[in-house]
């Protein structure tokens, strides 16, 4: 982490010893607060949550709950984070407040602290399957109508599973299994110089036990013994495939009687304007 | 008279003797989601009592395109032009927030000319957003002429930024460490002249029909009054909680880029309705153009982008003659640039109010996980709040003054 600020995000007034009053505040229902590019965030104990945020509204005055996001880290016991950003519009101070839950242990529900919550809550709920405890209406909101599954996990396809049209056929819009005309590809840009997860064709033996990248299969040698092998189309135009006059001259002039004709380019016809005067 | 009582005796409710009264069942209609007053994909659900509306149900989420799903299987710069398209109306005032995420990542310094440069077109994105919305709110209170003259200005806006970028709308002109491409002379000429004589002109022409207009007032004064604690409550942002009274201003309270060297004036509502929100937004355009006059005045020469070669790549006519600037150029729009570990949240002022994103990196060239914080998902959600108790007509004023954007709101 340096030191001096050099970028241009927007600049907000530092709080000397807040993590200790937010310590003092919260006591045991603190797990963690974690100070880094100039944001605090506070991660608590799923039980305490509503308490934690009605303490953190009321005695230090963070008036508002702008965002709640959801992040999915599915190596961790309890993968989903859910990040609750509290803006003070007195202090001119943001704080991030975050819980660990999993799929089945719901987060207890700030509704009742700020009604704006309901929809933030709904949208977590929505994208990876959280459930909020007291959250009265905890319905979809940004999915289709019987939508299954909760996209942004990262275990959810990218491509998702059903994709729909308009059947002709049944007047309906109807849903059918995700058909692509070329697989979804995933590229790895990632230099093969600095943490690749494979290993570098040509260092199997520094790292034993590896796959070996199976060998390329022999080339067959390449010939060309026809005019399309060599890759070139027709003909663009019949008068510049023509030898020249003086070239001509040279060529008749040396001409062995058994040479064979030089194959003739196809003739390009030009197609011939179609006749609109009978249409009118 | 007690024989007429009597026929009517058993016609009466017992429970309810009063004469007269109908018993009328609440009615719910479809608001939308093909609606012109509806600013695009809005389903309403609305349960009317007569003409008042006793609750009302938005359904959202039929522009859904999963962008924060997509920009996780993007680079960093191949996520930018992602946020043009969540609010078409506004589109460089999105870009502002994800690149500034980006440098406070990086914790890189944009060359001052470069932020001169992100100020003015952020500013002019905000005329630009206020033209359509101001033009839209007074269409839908039933004033068509000044619709079609700030309509005139928004397609100057439009001009500039097709000058400035070679698109219209969808710009990606911000980047990570500064702008894209430098800016002719010619057009910060134009811009200026356009400031002092065609803006003024044509903007006060259009709202001095409007801001007096008594039919403009019966349709907007008193409509859905939104008090200081509620809005807080709410999560309103921007123009929305100005217009509830509260002096918030991202610009002048949490600063980024050059916004700490202007000079400009925060309107707050007084009465916080809907004719409050309009005329917010009004004064925003008056100081919107102050200050791009004033970067326009200061605005110094030098590079328009960070020199960082590892996070900004090279202009191309540097790179037909370096070999470095070629390799340079080929490993960031490959491979692109690695953002160090860790998570920020950057909210910036928005035309529409707080526009946030919450950057979570680890380490690698794709972000791990990008939350966008639409302005209009708050404001949509208190409809519900804000509607209760008036009239089925006073929902376009409503939404209108809200100035939503589905591109955002449902991402």
């Amino acid at each position: 982490m340096n030191d001096a600020v050099l970028h241009s995000a927007p600049r907000i007034a530092q709080i000397d010893g807040l993590a200790d009053v937010i310590r003092d505040l919260l006591g045991r229902d603190v797990v963690e607060i974690v100070d880094a590019y100039g944001e605090l965030s506070v991660t608590v104990t799923r039980e305490a949550l509503a308490g934690a945020m009605e303490a953190l509204r009321d005695r230090l005055a963070y008036q508002q709950l702008m965002e709640i996001a959801g992040v999915d880290y599915p190596e961790r016991a309890e993968r989903f984070e859910v990040c609750y950003h509290l803006l003070s519009v007195t202090k001119n101070h943001r704080l991030r407040v975050k819980v660990q839950t999993d799929e089945d242990h719901p987060v207890p529900t700030v509704t009742h602290l700020w009604p704006v919550a309901g929809w933030l809550e709904r949208e977590v709920f929505d994208m990876y399957g959280v459930l909020f405890a007291g959250n009265a209406d905890l319905r979809r909101i940004l999915t289709d109508y019987g939508f299954r599954g909760h996209p942004f996990r990262k275990d959810f396809p990218l491509t998702g599973y059903v994709e729909l049209r308009y059947s002709e056929e049944q007047k309906r819009v109807v849903y059918e299994p995700v058909r692509l005309a070329q697989d979804f590809r995933s590229f790895d840009f990632m230099s093969p110089w600095e943490g690749a997860q494979y290993v570098l064709p040509g260092d199997e033996k520094v790292a034993p036990g590896a796959p070996t990248p199976p060998a390329a299969p022999a080339p067959t040698p390449k010939v060309t013994q026809k005019a399309a092998d060599t890759g070139a189309g027709e003909p663009a135009n019949k008068e510049a495939a023509k030898p020249s006059r003086a070239k001509k001259a040279e060529a008749e002039a040396v001409k062995p009687a058994s040479a064979a004709a030089p194959a003739k380019p196809k003739a390009v016809r030009a197609r011939k304007p179609k006749s609109t005067e009978g249409d009118a | 008279m007690s024989d007429y009582l009597e026929k009517l005796d058993h016609l009466t409710d017992a429970a309810d003797p009063a004469p007269g009264d109908v018993t009328i069942q609440n009615y719910t209609i479809n608001f939308g989601p093909q609606h012109p007053a509806a600013h695009g994909v809005l389903r309403l659900v609305m349960e009317l009592e007569g003409e008042i509306v006793e609750r009302c149900d938005p359904h959202i989420g039929l522009l859904h395109r999963g962008t924060e799903k997509l920009i996780e299987y993007k680079t960093y710069l191949q996520a930018l032009p992602y946020f043009d398209r969540l609010d078409y109306c506004s589109p460089l005032a999105q870009e502002h927030s994800y690149v500034l995420a980006i440098e406070k990542l990086l914790n890189l310094e944009v060359p001052l000319r470069g932020q001169y440069l992100r100020v003015l077109f952020a500013e002019l994105t905000r005329i630009c957003n206020h033209m359509l919305n101001l033009g839209a709110h007074m269409m839908d209170v039933g004033a068509m002429t000044p619709n079609l003259w700030v309509f005139e200005l928004r397609e100057d806006c439009l001009n500039f930024f097709e000058r400035a970028s070679g698109a219209r709308m969808h710009s990606a002109y911000f980047r990570p460490g500064g702008v894209h491409q430098d800016v002719p002379l010619k057009l910060l000429t134009d811009m200026a002249d356009w400031l002092d004589t065609r803006l003024p002109r044509l903007f006060e022409d259009a709202i001095s029909l409007v801001a007096d207009n008594r039919i403009f007032k019966q349709r907007n004064v008193d409509i859905a009054i939104c008090s200081k604690e509620d809005a807080l409550k709410w999560g309103f942002s921007g123009p929305m909680l100005r217009a509830s009274g509260i002096a918030w201003d991202l610009r002048k309270s949490q600063p980024y880029d050059v916004y700490d060297r202007m000079e400009f004036d925060v309107p707050v509502g007084t009465r916080y309705d809907c004719y409050d929100r309009f005329m917010v937004r009004v004064e925003e355009v008056r100081q919107s153009a102050r200050i791009m006059k004033q970067c326009l005045n200061e605005m110094p020469e030098g590079p328009v982008a960070s020199l960082d070669r590892k996070v900004v790549p090279p202009k191309r006519g540097e790179m037909k003659q370096s070999m470095e600037a070629l390799i340079h150029h080929f490993k960031l729009y490959t491979e692109g640039f690695h953002v160090p570990a860790g998570e920020v949240y950057v909210g910036t002022e928005s035309p529409k109010g707080e526009f946030g994103v919450y950057l979570v990196s680890d380490g690698s060239n794709k972000p791990y996980r990008c939350k966008i914080r639409p302005t209009a998902f708050s404001h949509l959600q208190a409809t519900d709040f804000l509607m209760k108790g008036h009239m089925l007509a006073d929902i376009t004023a409503v939404l209108s003054a809200m100035d939503i954007v589905f591109g955002e709101s449902d991402r």
